[in-house]
């Protein structure tokens, strides 16, 4: 344990990270800007469409803020577990071919994504500012509820890129099962549009989405509808809790088993 | 591990198989209908079969075979990239394997990112790199192209940039395969260079070639793969033989004729000479590698059913192009060499060792002179081979006199 963070393997850790993002936006005239670019664009986008065309924002002050940040922290979700899936597989080159620990290449992929989180926060916080958000008192709890989403985007990646060794077909399937998740999880609506209480309820037991609320309520506005306000109690965070342990905890454990593998699998 | 230190690798009873899918199954579907089918859609393909060995600290070790032995499974089961069915290997020290030169090269990324990725690949921070950059740079003689991407560099560059940077590698123990097997010639010197350098530094080394005459350079040790098995470990230059026996089975069985029919001429005229041994030795120690310039000796045992008087010895060094070399004879002309019955031995000093590293072999008659023509008694081809090494230059000389030179 003690040599995971080796300063070998965080110098390896470092370059990684450096060539993913040198990549990325290779031949590309705006190059690293275009980290900041997208998120806005989709931005313009879902704030035409959701704000001026249909009004979902209903009592929710600063709902355009509201919106992006929830987009911003879906997609820090989204862009982990798909970075990773393809992660293992991307670098089966390396893996085929030298030793190196097989979780670094989990773990770059995901700090990749937490530079773009970085980046779109920053346009977020300049919103915030422009809106004359108060920075309430309760934004400093923001980083629990990204570092939550961050260790079960972590878990979720090592299930699925090990998985993805032996089963080309899970690519197919996450695509279809963030589809979903994007619109099961309340990012384009405030949670009041859904009815019955019951689904309400079951919609926000889903980490991504309790974290999300929470985020939202700490950084954005009071009127955000969380876990504990409809639930009327903190002790139902032991679900997305727990949900969130088990996923690393299961994840860590089947990659470990897997990874012995890899290089004969890939 | 804990008992011999000097164990670098100890590969113990190690058993690897793949999976090989008739149609491989990468999708679910094809996943979920074979489970419910119960059918075996794989192959089980034994690749080794337990493998039993040990290399010790500062050794440098061939593992040889034939494509499809084993040898490149056993060296990733070494390196730590597969791990074994049952068995266990046991690393002692730092293992950098070199499966390939410039793993991780990316063609979009410049040469000087590709040096500096590559070199935290092999385990080097930043701060390290950026003090052998200028290093690498020059081994390599790409100066000028630093700043291009890689897409844009010849294969040759590629391979001059990554093997400038792999020589950086300070691992204890090194793991190379086929890495020869790329580059011109002069490349290939450079490589012969680095593992001078490495023998000289005692680091471990494991050298998975197809290249006999690297391994008999540079091997002191040599393992044998065959089907999965080690067949053969020791001396690198009877492991090379022995290789290369697998592919001469046809010439082999051959000489084996041809030795048969030998030997029923010989019992047809007078089966007096019966070959016991012949022992190269150089300092007192036996050997089949012999040192370039120092002398040494040749030593005939053999019996014989009767005493022959007035006998004659020849006995020649040829080169592995069949040039003689050498010719030493005892009892030749005027003088009377008595064989005496029973047992016989004779030393040769050869004291002026002049030869080029190379292969040769010995090859060995035995007659009676009878007035003026001579009763052959005994004769056979390449009947031992040797190397000598050590010269390392002038690869295209035969012998290396001494000389001087004198400049008016």
């Amino acid at each position: 344990m003690k040599h995971i963070f080796s300063k070998k393997n965080r110098a390896l850790l470092a370059e990684l990270v450096r060539t993913d993002f040198k990549l990325r936006y290779q031949g590309s005239v705006l190059g690293y800007a275009w980290s900041l670019l997208k998120p806005l664009l989709m931005f313009g986008i879902l704030y035409v469409v959701f704000v001026k065309f249909i009004r979902l924002g209903g009592d929710i002050p600063n709902f355009p803020i509201y919106l992006l940040f929830g987009i911003v922290t879906w997609n820090f979700f989204s862009e982990i577990t798909t970075l990773g899936l393809m992660s293992v597989v991307g670098r089966g080159d390396l893996i085929r071919k030298i030793r190196i620990p097989r979780w670094i290449i989990i773990l770059s992929s995901s700090i990749t994504g937490l530079i773009n989180l970085g980046l779109n926060l920053m346009v977020v916080l300049v919103f915030v500012l422009f809106a004359n958000i108060d920075l309430l008192k309760t934004s400093i709890y923001v980083p629990f509820y990204l570092l939550e989403i961050y260790i079960f985007a972590l878990g979720v990646s090592l299930i699925l890129s090990a998985a993805y060794v032996k089963y080309r077909d899970i690519s197919y399937i996450w695509e279809v099962l963030m589809q979903a998740g994007f619109y099961l999880t309340p990012i384009l609506y405030p949670l009041s549009l859904i009815a019955n209480e019951n689904i309400q309820k079951l919609v926000l037991i889903n980490p991504i989405a309790q974290a999300m609320q929470d985020a939202r309520y700490a950084l954005v506005t009071p009127a955000t509808t969380t876990l504990k306000s409809l639930f009327g109690g903190p002790v139902i965070y032991l679900v997305p809790i727990g949900i969130v342990t088990l996923t690393l905890v299961g994840g860590v454990l089947y990659f470990k088993k897997e990874a012995k593998y890899f290089a004969e699998n890939l | 591990m804990s008992k011999d230190t000097d164990v670098a690798i100890r590969v113990s009873n190690v058993f690897k198989s793949f999976k090989l899918p008739h149609e491989k199954q990468s999708t679910v579907k094809g996943l979920f209908l074979n489970a419910f089918n119960g059918k075996r859609t794989y192959e089980k393909q034994e690749v080794l079969k337990g493998v039993n060995l040990e290399i010790k600290k500062g050794e440098f070790v061939g593992i040889v075979g034939r494509n499809g032995s084993g040898k490149s499974t056993l060296l990733k089961l070494m390196a730590g990239i597969y791990s074994p069915d049952a068995g266990s290997v046991e690393v002692e020290g730092q293992l950098t394997p070199f499966i390939e030169l410039g793993v991780g090269f990316s063609p979009d990324l410049t040469g000087r990112e590709n040096v500096f990725l590559n070199g935290a690949l092999l385990g080097f921070n930043r701060d390290e790199m950026n003090k052998m950059y200028d290093g690498i740079v020059e081994f390599a003689e790409l100066s000028n192209f630093m700043d291009q991407k890689l897409k844009n560099y010849s294969s040759g560059m590629q391979v001059r940039l990554a093997f400038s940077i792999a020589i950086r590698a300070r691992s204890d123990i090194l793991v190379l395969d086929e890495v020869l097997a790329v580059g011109d010639s002069a490349f290939q010197q450079k490589c012969y260079d680095y593992f001078g350098s490495l023998k000289q530094k005692n680091v471990t080394v494991v050298l998975v070639t197809h290249d006999m005459s690297a391994v008999e350079k540079f091997c002191e040790k040599a393992i044998l793969i065959e089907s999965g098995k080690v067949v053969k470990t020791g001396n690198s230059l009877e492991v090379a033989d022995a290789y290369r026996a697998l592919f001469n089975d046809q010439i082999e069985a051959q000489n084996r004729l041809d030795n048969d029919r030998k030997k029923q001429d010989k019992n047809d005229s007078e089966s007096l000479i019966n070959l016991n041994s012949i022992k190269l030795s150089q300092n007192n120690r036996t050997t089949t590698l012999i040192k370039a310039l120092k002398p040494f000796s040749v030593e005939l045992s053999f019996d014989s059913s009767e005493e022959i008087e007035n006998a004659v010895i020849g006995l020649n060094i040829v080169n592995s192009q069949n040039l003689i070399l050498v010719v030493t004879s005892i009892g030749a002309k005027g003088d009377n060499y008595r064989i005496k019955k029973g047992k016989n031995t004779v030393k040769i000093n050869i004291e002026e060792n002049i030869y080029n590293d190379d292969s040769y072999y010995i090859n060995l008659a035995i007659a009676k002179k009878e007035n003026a023509n001579e009763k052959l008694l005994y004769k056979q081809q390449q009947i031992h081979k040797f190397s000598i090494k050590g010269i390392n230059k002038h690869k295209h000389s035969i012998t290396h006199p001494k000389y001087s030179v004198e400049i008016e």
